[in-house]
């Protein structure tokens, strides 16, 4: 029972990531009819505002230790951030230490601007092209996307923790008499997701902006007729899909060091989750992200894999093979989405 | 109006059997022209160096691509002369091989075996290459072995700890020097046994390939020789990236030790997972949990951060060690590139004066001369201690590093201590060894 209620928290923990990446691809697919292959690479540059904030809180100035010698036999040059002879020790180090936190703020108006970029300098130009055309033009800017963050940051995963008091695990399971314990961080990420999907829906669900958006979805022309300028306000959710991308990774970091393809090893699945879903279905992303990320999680358990070996491999593809002989319109989707 | 002497018939039959010839690949004719594979007959010979320069070992690439620089740089005269001045053989004088200079081309492994076939065929066929060299991974390693011993080079494998590469699947063309996953068990046995004693549970997370398989059936008959009991041993994608769903089921599974068969990016991920589920602090049959990874890399360690902290592996060099050798490369090596070298850059260093001091010493390029030179040869001075290229298998045995991930670095460099260097001896296996069976070394192939 342990082991089976563990599986479902990792799965959780693991359907968030997808539902928040698979929700970006929705949001843009829904809005602008283009289908994103450069997302991916949108969820790994917010990883990398995470290293960038690392590294420049971490900024330092050296001081010759003579006592101590380097690699060479040479004075050790001891380095010392800034932060904390600005701040003192202990508040300079707890900065350093909240790394990650403090890099939402930062990623939030760079993924903005990235994704107002990428849409007005290149993607808008395939509006009406063919779907063939805006998968291989987005595919090779995510592969220069990743060789620019290799090229700076190199090709080895750099570590970026969590804050010291968001490290270690929470006894979850003792609200039930089980000892279930699982990473304090993993919780948080679960329920950062939860918020960022509520807000979406939320500003989708009640505000003017929103309730535009969701009319230009359902007919765009009709609302450019009513003299709206649908098309800006298109772009904004761009804007605001690169963005859920990037905090999904800068949130990611202490999870698994980031590394410059970790934005492809996402892409497929993501992909996968939007088809299960149904395209252009946003609460469809949502629910097939956790019940793929649960699934994920229940074939890498040893009793699953005894039975049938490999099995963890192939989950997700085996499932949205099934869902779609059976709901070809996937989870949830509409009628006419990419039908024509 | 003159009449055309040549037909079209007879054109297209000249053009098909021209094409055939310039199509049909030079690695198969190379032979007919000269007495090994690209005989070398002007004033340089080329070497072929295939490291990965894209992908996820693209870093240890670049690392191994500026140990081969430094080392062409001393056989050809230049710079400090490194370990060439340590080096036991004195063949080499700073004057090329054989008083050629010493030249070469790179290729780029991409970690795939199909790609790092590719690159070192190029090499071969169309730059000329007498000798390929390098990679990190087991797998490409024994597909440019393969593709080295039916061209007719001599191969100089990089970073492979797969027990394959110089058991079923090795091959007379090819040498390692590096060390393999039966000499990690070996090296790191002794040391578990007096750090976590005889009565221990082990479960293994293996990444499911060659390299994987092999590390894991070696760990795992070292530690159950020792007494532990293996738990379960758990085969996890080599494409993985996050591993807590094979981290969870560890948690209820009654081991109190944690193996990981996983390098480069599996590591960091798994390693990271495993300390974020909490296994450091566990309390397992009344023992601490402990984590053990097997196959250590520097370059791999600071992916892993403080999480690498008091883990013990296992790795072939360091540049920690204090012997002359090791002094006078990392003294090169740090002069020039302004940091320490990886093991991968040491071993690619070794191979590449080793390569060299074998033609010197046979007196030709022909690869069998060199296969001649380098079988059952002993040497020192290269920072391992002393070493012998067994001539049965083309496995070199020297000192094996068991090392420590360390509590307080004072560098970013300075992230494992050495805390037992193994002995030669205890890390030697019969040729006949069971993990190491199948395959046959065969003879020697020089293309002619």
């Amino acid at each position: 029972m342990d082991a089976i209620l563990l599986q479902i928290l990792n799965g959780l923990d693991k359907g968030s990531a997808y539902a928040l990446i698979a929700l970006g691809l929705t949001l843009i697919f829904g809005t602008l009819g283009v289908v994103n292959f450069a997302h991916g690479a949108l969820f790994m540059i917010g990883a990398f505002c995470a290293v960038t904030v690392q590294r420049l809180l971490s900024l330092s100035y050296e001081v010759v230790d003579e006592s101590q010698k380097d690699f060479l036999g040479n004075p050790l040059k001891v380095k010392t951030p800034y932060v904390e002879s600005w701040f003192g020790p202990e508040m300079g180090g707890a900065i350093i230490d909240w790394a990650v936190p403090i890099a939402i703020l930062f990623a939030i108006p760079i993924m903005v601007c990235v994704g107002y970029v990428m849409e007005r300098g290149l993607i808008k130009h395939f509006y009406k092209r063919e779907h063939a055309d805006q998968i291989l033009v987005t595919f090779g800017l995510a592969i220069v996307l990743q060789e620019v963050i290799k090229y700076f940051y190199g090709a080895n995963p750099i570590q970026t923790p969590s804050p010291e008091a968001l490290s270690g695990v929470a006894n979850v399971g003792a609200l039930l008499g089980m000892d279930i314990v699982y990473p304090v961080w993993r919780i948080v990420y679960f329920f950062f997701s939860v918020v960022i999907i509520g807000a979406i829906f939320s500003f989708l669900q009640f505000t003017t902006f929103g309730m535009v958006v969701r009319a230009g979805m359902a007919d765009r022309e009709t609302v450019g007729l009513l003299g709206i300028n649908i098309d800006r306000r298109f772009t904004i959710m761009f804007g605001i899909a690169a963005a859920v991308a990037g905090l999904a990774g800068v949130m990611y970091t202490p999870i698994n060091s980031p590394n410059y393809h970790m934005g492809m090893d996402f892409l497929v699945l993501s992909f996968v989750v939007v088809v299960v879903g149904g395209m252009g279905s946003l609460p469809g992303a949502v629910l097939a992200g956790f019940l793929l990320g649960i699934l994920e999680s229940f074939a890498s358990m040893n009793e699953i894999k005894s039975i049938i070996p490999g099995i963890d491999q192939i989950i997700i593809y085996v499932v949205a093979i099934i869902i779609l002989l059976t709901r070809p319109r996937g989870l949830m989707g509409r009628k006419g989405v990419m039908e024509e | 109006m003159s009449k055309s002497a040549f037909s079209r018939r007879g054109v297209l039959k000249s053009g098909a059997l021209a094409g055939t010839g310039l199509a049909l690949p030079t690695i198969f004719t190379a032979s007919s022209a000269a007495a090994f594979t690209n005989d070398p007959t002007g004033s340089s010979v080329t070497l072929g160096f295939n490291v990965p320069q894209t992908g996820p070992y693209a870093d240890e690439g670049a690392d191994e691509l500026r140990a081969y620089q430094l080392a062409v740089e001393h056989l050809n005269g230049g710079g400090d002369g490194g370990m060439m001045n340590t080096f036991s053989s004195k063949e080499l004088q700073g004057n090329g091989i054989l008083g050629k200079k010493v030249e070469f081309v790179t290729g780029d492994t991409q970690t795939k075996s199909d790609a790092a076939r590719a690159s070192a065929k190029s090499m071969i066929e169309k730059d000329g290459a007498v000798m390929i060299t390098g990679g990190s991974s087991s797998g490409v390693a024994i597909a440019v072995q393969g593709l080295c011993q039916e061209a007719g080079v001599i191969f100089m494998a990089g970073l492979t700890h797969s027990n394959d590469t110089t058991g079923k699947d090795k091959k007379a063309n090819g040498f390692r020097h590096f060390f393999n996953g039966y000499m990690s068990g070996a090296a790191l046995a002794p040391v578990l046994k007096n750090l976590y004693g005889t009565d221990r549970n082990a479960y293994h997370l293996t990444a499911d390939y060659t390299w994987g398989w092999t590390q894991e059936e070696s760990i795992a008959a070292a530690t159950e020789a020792l007494g532990w009991n293996t738990v379960n041993k758990v085969r996890t994608p080599l494409a993985a990236t996050d591993f807590s769903s094979y981290i969870a089921p560890v948690l209820n599974s009654g081991a109190d030790v944690l193996v990981l068969n996983h390098y480069g990016g599996n590591m960091v991920n798994s390693l990271t997972n495993a300390v974020q589920f909490g296994l450091r602090e566990k309390v397992v049959n009344g023992k601490n949990f402990e984590i053990v990874v097997p196959l250590y890399s520097r370059l791999m360690a600071k992916g892993a951060g403080a999480n690498v902290k008091g883990i013990h592996g296992s790795t072939n060099w360091h540049w920690s060690l204090q012997d002359e050798g090791s002094q006078a490369f990392v003294r090169s090596f740090g002069t020039k590139y302004g940091f320490p070298p990886s093991q991968a850059a040491h071993t690619v260093y070794c191979q590449t004066l080793l390569y060299a001091d074998a033609v010197q010493r046979a007196g030709s390029f022909n690869p069998c001369a060199v296969v001649e030179a380098l079988e059952d040869y002993e040497f020192d001075g290269l920072g391992n201690g002393k070493t012998l290229y067994r001539g049965e298998d083309h496995q070199c045995f020297k000192d094996v590093l068991v090392v420590r991930g360390k509590e307080n670095p004072t560098s970013e460099f300075d992230l494992l201590e050495v805390v037992e260097v193994t002995p030669a001896a205890q890390v030697t296996y019969p040729a006949d060894h069971p993990m190491f069976a199948g395959g046959a070394l065969g003879s020697c192939n020089s293309g002619a």
